[in-house]
């Protein structure tokens, strides 16, 4: 788990493009929308593409996104829950 | 009857240079224009994330901006008016081949919200408070006739105080900015000829 926790905050720099943020500075429980990493709704939408192309994780529903993407834990609790790859 | 405007600053971006009013204000050895702009970006101090997200006709519009819109112009009413040719077809080609393999299907929306011009004059609105006029236009070249004609008719109809033009092209990595402010006010006098002189510097 704590590997998948890693590899989720280096590829949301990489694929959201956070200049001058580190996965250092994300901690597990922080916020990634609102004032967490400030994330907007552009962000969210790769977020989803990304669940798609590297885990195999179809959202079907978008307002599942909003607990889902709460923050490194919830999303890395989703992902071993449901990837298909 | 239609009174006179003037230019009152221009920049020009190219060559991985910047210029205010002719004056060369930065220059850098840069592999590539995002890595020019990320240099221009830290050298005018600015902070502003959303930066690195933008596509690069947006980065050097927005680049352009910074260096002739100052505070007294946020929330106030400046229109913006843009032109280039290659519109947005540098990101309409990237979006393109990131689609075009059927089988590794991801169409990228960060992406795809960069695939037209005029989403450079939302940028630059968005950091500068502005809720005024705007227009994209796109032309074989340079057209100081109408960029000078429309932007007088809109200070001379009182639709905006002053006027932020902009020649921002880019494709494949060949790009040129060139920014000028007009309003009612300065000492160089807005016609074409004025215009085709200080794009041509």
């Amino acid at each position: 788990m704590e590997a998948l926790k890693q590899e989720l905050k280096v590829k949301i720099i990489e694929v959201l493009n956070l200049e001058d943020v580190s996965a250092a500075d994300i901690n597990d429980n922080d916020a990634l929308f609102g004032d967490g990493l400030g994330l907007d709704s552009i962000d969210a939408l790769e977020l989803i593409v990304m669940l798609d192309k590297d885990y195999g994780i179809k959202l079907t529903d978008p307002k599942e996104g909003k607990n889902i993407f709460a923050s490194i834990n919830t999303m890395a609790d989703y992902i071993t829950a449901n990837r298909t790859k | 009857m239609q009174n006179d405007n003037y230019i009152t600053a221009t920049c020009r971006i190219h060559n991985n240079e910047m210029f205010v009013d002719g004056q060369s204000i930065f220059k850098t050895q840069a592999a590539d224009f995002a890595e020019f702009s990320k240099k221009a970006y830290q050298h005018l101090g600015i902070s502003y994330p959303k930066f690195f997200k933008m596509d690069n006709l947006s980065k050097l519009a927005f680049l352009g901006a910074e260096l002739l819109l100052k505070p007294e112009h946020h929330q106030s009413n400046t229109a913006l008016v843009f032109a280039n040719k290659s519109s947005s077809l540098d990101t309409d080609v990237k979006y393109q081949q990131s689609i075009a393999d059927k089988g590794n299907y991801f169409p990228s929306p960060a992406v795809f919200v960069y695939t037209l011009p005029n989403i450079c004059v939302g940028e630059i609105s968005i950091r500068h408070q502005l809720k005024s006029e705007n227009s994209f236009f796109i032309f074989d070249a340079f057209n100081a006739n109408l960029m000078c004609s429309y932007a007088n008719l809109l200070i001379d109809t009182q639709k905006a105080h002053a006027v932020l033009c902009g020649w921002i092209e880019y494709f494949n990595e060949d790009y040129r900015a060139f920014l000028y402010l007009v309003s009612p006010n300065g000492n160089t006098i807005h016609n074409k000829q004025s215009l085709e002189t200080a794009y041509n510097q």
